[in-house]
């Protein structure tokens, strides 16, 4: 009770310090942010890993504010993490995953004075801003470099839940290969119609030996904890694999050819900063190559796989993209893979 | 020579089918002869899933620490083991509902798994991914490469019979080692009474609590063997409810199979088989209907079941005792 109050005149000091702009400090203390993490767990070696390391972490380590997290272990948790945190006056929230966004949608109504950060998905409240990126983007990047480094010319993806946003992956994907070599077959599974298709490795692994059977040697999966058996059951044959959302290059090094990089972890960043300043503004941020939201992932672990030629032919493909020279198609714009 | 090449190309295809079925059937059939040993008893076992989960979790921890997968194979049996045991202690000592001590012990095992892993690993209820040594491998049969050129005969030698890991001979080895003890042995012949009339075994001076207790911990033993296979021989680490429903279907089928060996093997076969079929075809334009969405292709295992339970196959007819605790009558 104490702490809330104290909370409040904090509150109201550092709002009329702001108004005369002084003392970072000051303000600093005006924001308690806090986040809840996707119900794959916060060490889940993707999406809500970068979260952590490169949003959460860097903005605690940069202000000293500590970042009130939550660690759903299924979804039906989330709405009561998001409302709790709210009511306990925690703000900006960032949520991670399309998933939440029921749980996000219903919190901000129950909450109007919190601001919620919701990534990955939109929804229209007053008090929500959403983040959201241009896969297709990135995954035209590593579909690129995929058909290059491919000798059988077939290439391969696993999505996850068969939704429109991971198809947007797969479908980024191929117009990458096919923009590379227009002879590149690509193939393409998805794991399942559920959320448990994000969390089973045995099935991406049995689809990605169908995919090498079908003679794709690198395979791109879109698949959260499913992605595990993709990788390692392409490390098993001695293929190539592409990882997603967080750079998972050390995961097997000398089998990631490069990740997807979607820089979650910076919007989470961004979100608590621009709180910090008073900027936070809700609305759609949309995030793509051109600001910085995906890349794709060159480091020490893959860095004996992709030759020079490669990566000034991927930069180059990248430049022209940015530049708007090349526009590629979005699966969600009309939910088919027409370009 | 072209429809020489054709007809060997769908050869290794169906032959690759295969092979991915015998890799997906292999837990179904070691969970449901474990089911087979309790149902036949009289236990009702609905915590397959469960005691695979447990022994999923346990196998890839052990053999992360020590990195050997006979150690883990050895702790997941006793995980598994002891989940058994305190089945049996509530439904056969202390006579409580079977289907509800079973259920407990799944919900139990799939957030107990989450949570120990989230204390210890601190990576999302994952064990960290194991390399090498500490998985179960692959062994290639001798003369596999040799015998290759041979048609027809050398790839189904290669592709479909060498080149699995040794849990696999060992559930396929297990089917007649089950039939044989079921109907063979003394002990076969007791499980089977006990299962359809307690009360005439208990007549002839047979203690059913020890016969049962025996029975649910043979299946104890081989879910422990189900679950290392799931964890470090198909996978090479624990994720979460990684499981993914096995205990349920091959609890399917048990029925599917009217609970005898033989049968039951089949049915987990066939349920394996439409498994990778299903991902053989999902994708693929086919003639006439076109490319089939994800979404029939994941309902059509339920949906064979429906039809070939409801005309097909017959009645099944569970062991007469099964779900009922035994009672001496005072």
């Amino acid at each position: 009770m104490q702490s809330t109050l104290l909370n409040k005149m904090v509150k109201g000091l550092s709002l009329a310090v702001a108004t005369s702009a002084v003392s970072l400090s000051a303000m600093a203390a005006d924001v308690a942010p806090a986040v809840v993490y996707s119900d794959a767990g916060k060490f889940d070696k993707s999406f809500s890993e970068a979260v952590w390391n490169n949003g959460v972490k860097r903005f605690m380590d940069e202000t000293g504010i500590e970042v009130k997290e939550a660690e759903p272990t299924n979804l039906a948790q989330v709405e009561q993490y998001l409302k709790r945190l709210a009511k306990r006056g925690n703000s900006p929230i960032v949520a991670v995953g399309f998933s939440q966004a029921n749980a996000v949608s219903a919190a901000a109504q129950a909450y109007p004075d919190a601001q919620f950060t919701l990534i990955d998905m939109v929804v229209p409240e007053a008090n929500v801003q959403n983040v959201v990126f241009k896969e297709h983007e990135g995954s035209f990047l590593v579909g690129v470099l995929a058909a290059m480094k491919s000798e059988s010319n077939v290439v391969g993806f696993v999505g996850g839940m068969d939704i429109p946003l991971i198809s947007r992956f797969g479908c980024g994907y191929e117009q990458g290969a096919k923009y590379q070599n227009a002879d590149v077959k690509v193939l393409a599974n998805m794991t399942g119609s559920t959320p448990a298709a994000f969390g089973n490795p045995s099935k991406g692994a049995e689809l990605t030996r169908t995919q090498m059977e079908g003679g794709a040697d690198v395979i791109f999966a879109a698949a959260g904890g499913t992605g595990n058996g993709v990788y390692q059951a392409a490390a098993d044959a001695g293929k190539y694999a592409i990882g997603v959302d967080s750079n998972q290059n050390h995961l097997h090094p000398g089998v990631m050819l490069t990740s997807m990089v979607k820089r979650v972890g910076e919007a989470t960043y961004q979100s608590y900063k621009a709180a910090q300043n008073g900027t936070w503004a809700p609305g759609v941020q949309v995030m793509g190559l051109a600001e910085g939201g995906v890349d794709w992932a060159l480091d020490e672990h893959n860095r004996p796989l992709v030759t020079a030629q490669m990566e000034a032919r991927v930069n180059d493909v990248k430049a022209k993209i940015i530049a708007g020279e090349i526009v590629v198609h979005d699966y969600m714009s009309d939910n088919t893979c027409n370009y | 020579m072209n429809e020489v090449t054709t007809l060997s190309d769908m050869w290794l295809t169906l032959l690759l089918t295969l092979d991915a079925t015998v890799r997906l059937s292999t837990p179904l059939i070691l969970a449901a002869m474990a089911g087979l040993f309790s149902e036949r008893s009289g236990v009702v076992d609905i915590g397959l899933e469960g005691k695979m989960l447990a022994a999923c979790f346990a196998s890839a921890t052990i053999a992360h620490f020590t990195g050997s997968p006979w150690l883990a194979l050895g702790g997941a049996i006793l995980a598994s083991l002891s989940l058994s045991i305190i089945h049996g202690f509530a439904t056969i000592t202390h006579k409580g509902d079977q289907i509800v001590s079973g259920v407990a012990l799944n919900i139990l095992v799939s957030g107990l798994t989450i949570i120990l892993g989230l204390t210890w690993f601190r990576q999302g209820g994952q064990t960290p991914a194991l390399t090498g040594d500490g998985r179960i491998m692959s062994i290639d049969l001798p003369g596999a490469e040799l015998l290759n050129s041979i048609p027809f005969l050398g790839p189904l030698y290669k592709e479909l019979i060498s080149g699995h890991n040794i849990l696999v001979y060992v559930a396929f080895a297990l089917v007649p080692l089950v039939w044989w003890v079921l109907y063979r042995t003394r002990f076969g012949l007791r499980l089977r009474a006990v299962g359809e009339n307690p009360n005439a075994v208990d007549t002839a001076g047979i203690s059913v609590v020890s016969l049962r207790y025996r029975a649910v911990m043979i299946g104890g033993v081989l879910c422990g063997i189900a679950g290392t296979y799931i964890a470090i021989a198909h996978n090479a680490q624990f994720t979460r409810d990684m499981t993914a429903g096995a205990g349920y279907i091959a609890l399917a089928a048990l029925i599917f199979g009217k609970w005898r060996p033989l049968t039951v093997f089949m049915a987990c076969l066939l349920f394996g088989f439409l498994q990778a079929f299903s991902m053989r075809i999902e994708g693929v334009d086919l003639p006439v209907v076109g490319a089939i969405p994800v979404q029939v292709i994941e309902a059509v295992p339920y949906l064979l079941t429906v039809i070939l339970l409801a005309g097909f196959i017959g009645k099944a007819i569970a062991p007469k005792a099964i779900g009922k605790p035994y009672v001496k009558e005072r």
